[in-house]
């Protein structure tokens, strides 16, 4: 036996009791025995009551179970354009919902709430009100009018939940800038999302999510013209009947996005059909082949190289043959042209010409100097990453030269066109407001001012008597060149269908805004012939420069501007 | 109310109690009935009783229970020590039934169908148990030949052998805490102390290999990892509630948690009424073990003492226990707490366990040193 042997060892009963006063063992034995048990106990309630105000002072992690909940009343910060028009607001709106266990009556619930609710599942909201759960959601975000109804009912075991929910005034016009949030108020596209990853999202996800106003995100946009532009490009869409239509301005000297739209778009209020395909933002998150406008490039490109001159001139009489193709002229002249007329007559020949002269990696040097072969950096998540070859060959260069073979954002395009018209500055595109002296800091220069100059002088030219005359509008002095893209359709360049663009700047003396306008397979319009960029690309653009101009400060200038721009050169 | 010279039952009952203990009891009960309102209705919902279902078999409960604390309360320590000695019989008696023919409850057999009753014969088992030991160590004390230590060692490994078959850990803890607690207070030397420690852990430990469930739950409770829904539901609740709480009504735990009007009743008290209505309860529990170890420590009778300190250290642990895990300061066990979770055979167990804590701490002159002195004096001096 263990324990007698134990007892036996220790020589005495377990529990000591030398000296044996009433009652048991040691007095002062047991007071102290006593002492640390109650010591023991004052520490562990010590502990508690420590727990307790610790508790006390510790803040909800709202990290799990009530954080959807909770967010759902967390404000975003409104977003304003460039003079503090509100873009997209929070708006206060009550969510319905059931408590199962309080409802007296299903059938008769669901049928007082169908005669105001009309659209109600039944069966739906019948399973969902005999569940005997603690809660369920019927439907979010009513209107006021819906509110007021289903208050007038009376049914035990409905209520409401205040929830803020995003509102665009503008409807569908900013869609894309703007972008888009979830049932739960958190961005999810355009600056919405941006928004979000600059910290509103990381700050709502530690708890810090606050219920007061938030300071208004300040935008370029100008929502004046931002309207103009989807106006234009609706009218074109339909005058052309094309299947896309998209178009730019921005900020020659900042960089700031003016106005952007792409359609089709969706109403952010309603985006139901936000996600189909065919209603992505083109400008930013589409590439093209941007075909002829590219040659605009290109010139530049030969001009700041200092091998070529504007006044050199170039065969084009003759066809180039390289491998087993044939590159031609569309409007063929069969001569030698000087480098003014190949850019006003968009000669494919002359321009392949020059970039062979450049040569093929500075030609590519060249294009990733000014942004068009790398992902462009802006705000909006929804960016597309240009296309390349992967090994650039003479006959890339050729067809790159004239706008084959690299696809590449309109903004990108765009944004480039800018340093080509403003002394030679690169500066990366921004959405938000961003001061001409900030805009000096982070610009890049990528050009010599005097291949800035004749770009000017080339843009003008082709407005005055190239193929962008249909962009001119008396008094703002337009500059631009157009582009007529072959779509490739099954592998092959089809004549059937274009991308059509015009690239444009104004006014050319001093450009201010850079203007694009892409259409997407456009068909000749009504009673007319032909659908090349400039009948109706061109045109799209001048009615985006005479409506807005005036809106965005410029004044006209009639006469001697123009003479005073032909005499420089 | 009564005068000195009524000698009536009630007069001199009223005299002699501790006031401060019967103040503490009754505060207790007051707590537990608010709670009842605040937590069973909806666990009632939940599991499709009647809403008040719990809230009227807790007050039902009480009438018993109010009943059994006050009438305990009037017995004289020999009298205590008979009916702990019955309660321990039956209690023993009942659990070895419930092995055989209890209702299987989440996998152990701890309840016993009796007279239309479901009883848990182990929570009466714990307040008997005291008082034996407490009464097996004095009796050491007093007459070093009877083997008093050896019997309660004995008999405390027969309970926790009874509460394993169960099987039921949390009691065994408990009742092992408790034993050891009134084994140290009666001046068990450092070598045994240390002996018994050591198996404590190692029992601790297997517990910790054999049941896969307590292994479970301690390594949440350790890498916070795994499925800890249910406390920190339970902390969540305590934070939202805040120092003065959401309001009478207004928590959510107990919407959700299955256990909230017994094991987390402490987080539903915390989201309604506040952390500060929580440090008063806490307070009235560590008034209520505090006090009795200070009426033990001035207690003559070598019975009595042990006896006091057992009872609330049985209070003691039971209600730490339980708080502590709402609190999140140690691993999830069920435990309730005393007089205010919900619970018939927990209620009138702590209703026995009071009315001992009140019957022993009585006013008696016969407890008067005096008396006593010349008793064992009388007894013991030749031996020495």
């Amino acid at each position: 036996m263990l324990f007698p042997r134990l007892l036996a060892r220790h020589g005495g009963p377990i529990v000591q009791a030398r000296d044996r006063s009433p009652g048991g063992g040691t007095a002062s034995q047991v007071r102290s025995r006593m002492a640390i048990a109650i010591a023991c106990f004052v520490a562990v309630y010590g502990v508690i009551g420590g727990r307790l105000v610790q508790y006390g002072l510790s803040e909800i992690d709202s990290g799990s179970r009530y954080s959807a909940a909770d967010r759902s009343l967390a404000s975003r910060p409104d977003i304003v354009d460039r003079s503090g028009i509100v873009l997209a607001t929070d708006i206060r709106v009550a969510s319905l919902f059931g408590e199962p266990r309080r409802i007296v009556d299903v059938d008769e619930a669901v049928e007082e709430l169908a005669s105001v609710l009309p659209d109600v599942d039944y069966k739906e909201w019948h399973r969902k009100l005999s569940s005997g759960a603690g809660f369920v959601w019927l439907r979010r975000e009513l209107t006021p009018r819906q509110q007021a109804d289903v208050l007038a009912l009376g049914i035990p075991g409905i209520g409401f939940r205040t929830e803020k929910r995003r509102f665009y005034p503008g409807g569908p016009v900013a869609s894309h800038i703007l972008g888009l949030v979830n049932i739960d108020n958190a961005g999810i596209a355009g600056i919405e999302k941006y928004v979000d990853d600059q910290g509103l999202g990381t700050l709502q996800d530690l708890g810090l999510d606050v219920d007061t106003e938030l300071a208004p995100v300040k935008l370029s946009l100008d929502a004046r013209v931002q309207h103009i532009v989807r106006d234009v490009l609706v009218d074109g869409m339909e005058r052309y009947k094309a299947i896309a239509a998209g178009g730019v301005v921005l900020d020659a000297k900042t960089g700031e996005v003016v106005a952007m739209v792409s359609l089709p778009d969706y109403d952010p209020n309603n985006p139901y059909n936000a996600l189909d395909k065919d209603r992505l933002n083109r400008m930013s998150a589409g590439t093209f082949e941007m075909g002829s406008t590219f040659k605009a490039f290109t010139t530049a490109m030969a001009l700041d190289s200092g091998k070529v001159d504007l006044n050199d001139s170039f065969d084009a009489s003759r066809p180039i043959q390289i491998a087993r193709f044939t590159i031609s002229d569309f409007h063929g002249k069969k001569r030698v042209l000087s480098v003014p007329e190949i850019f006003i007559y968009s000669s494919n020949i002359g321009t392949a010409k020059m970039a062979d002269v450049v040569g093929i990696e500075q030609h590519r040097e060249f294009l990733t100097r000014i942004g068009l072969l790398t992902r462009m950096e802006t705000e909006l998540p929804e960016v597309a990453k240009p296309t390349q070859p992967d090994e650039w060959k003479k006959l890339n260069s050729i067809t790159i030269s004239f706008g084959h073979g690299v696809s590449t954002t309109p903004l990108q395009t765009a944004v480039a066109a800018a340093a080509l018209v403003n002394g030679g500055t690169l500066l990366k595109p921004t959405f938000l407001a961003r001061g001409a002296d900030h805009a000096k800091v982070l610009g890049k220069k990528v050009l010599d001012p005097a291949t800035s100059d004749a770009m000017r002088y080339l843009f003008r030219l082709n407005v005055e008597k190239g193929s962008g005359r249909r962009a001119e509008v008396e008094g703002f002095v337009v500059g631009g060149k157009t582009g007529t893209a072959e779509k490739v359709v099954n592998g092959r360049y089809s004549s059937e269908k274009r991308f059509n663009a015009f690239l444009a700047a104004f006014p050319m003396d001093d450009p201010q805004y850079v203007v694009l306008a892409i259409i997407d397979e456009p068909k000749p319009e009504e009673g007319k012939s032909g659908a090349t960029a400039g009948m109706n690309a061109a045109p799209m653009v001048r009615e985006i420069v005479a409506r807005s101009a005036p809106l965005l400060g410029l004044m006209p200038r009639f006469g001697e501007d123009e003479d005073a721009l032909l005499v420089s050169y | 109310m009564y005068t000195r010279s009524d000698r009536s039952a009630m007069a001199e009952w009223w005299r002699t109690i501790d006031r401060w203990f019967l103040a503490a009891f009754l505060a207790l009960i007051a707590f537990g009935v608010v709670l009842s309102f605040a937590a069973s209705p909806a666990v009632a919902e939940r599991i499709g009783l009647d809403t008040y279902h719990f809230v009227e078999r807790h007050g039902l409960f009480l009438v018993p229970a109010i009943g059994v604390m006050i009438a305990v309360s009037f017995l004289d320590a020999r009298q205590i020590r008979r009916l702990a000695l019955i309660t321990l019989v039956i209690s023993v008696a009942l659990m070895i039934a419930a092995l055989f023919f209890g209702v299987e409850v989440k996998g152990s057999r701890r309840w016993v169908r009796l007279f239309g009753l479901s009883l848990q014969p182990s929570e009466f088992m714990k307040p008997a148990f005291v008082i034996l030991c407490a009464w097996l160590f004095a009796e050491q004390q007093r007459r070093p030949e009877i083997p008093g230590s050896l019997i309660a060692m004995i008999l405390f490994i027969a309970m926790a052998a009874l509460l394993v078959a169960q099987p039921d850990l949390g009691q065994t803890i408990l009742l092992a805490g408790i034993w050891g607690a009134m084994f140290f207070i009666a001046g068990l030397s450092w070598l045994w102390i240390g002996l018994l420690g050591v198996s404590a852990g190692m029992g601790l430990m297997a517990a910790y290999f054999a049941f896969p469930h307590v292994a479970d739950r301690v390594n949440r409770f350790l890498t916070g990892e795994g499925d800890t829904y249910q406390v920190d539901t339970g902390r969540e609740a305590i934070v939202r509630g805040g120092w003065f709480g959401q309001g009478p009504g207004e928590g959510t735990v107990k919407r959700i948690l299955p256990d909230s009007h017994t094991d987390f009743i402490f987080s539903v008290l915390a989201e309604e009424f506040g952390i500060i209505l929580c440090a008063v309860l806490v307070s009235i529990f560590a008034f209520i073990v505090l006090r009795g170890f200070w009426r033990a420590t001035r207690d003559h009778d070598a019975f009595q003492r042990f006896a006091v300190a057992g009872l609330v250290t049985l209070i003691g642990f039971q209600s730490t226990i339980n708080i502590a895990v709402n609190l999140q300061l140690m691993p999830a066990k069920g435990m309730t707490l005393p007089f205010v979770s919900y619970g018939g055979s927990s209620m009138i167990a702590v209703a026995l366990t009071a009315g001992m804590i009140l019957a022993l701490t009585r006013r008696r002159p016969e407890s008067r040193a005096g008396r006593v002195q010349f008793h064992s004096v009388s007894r013991f001096q030749p031996a020495s």
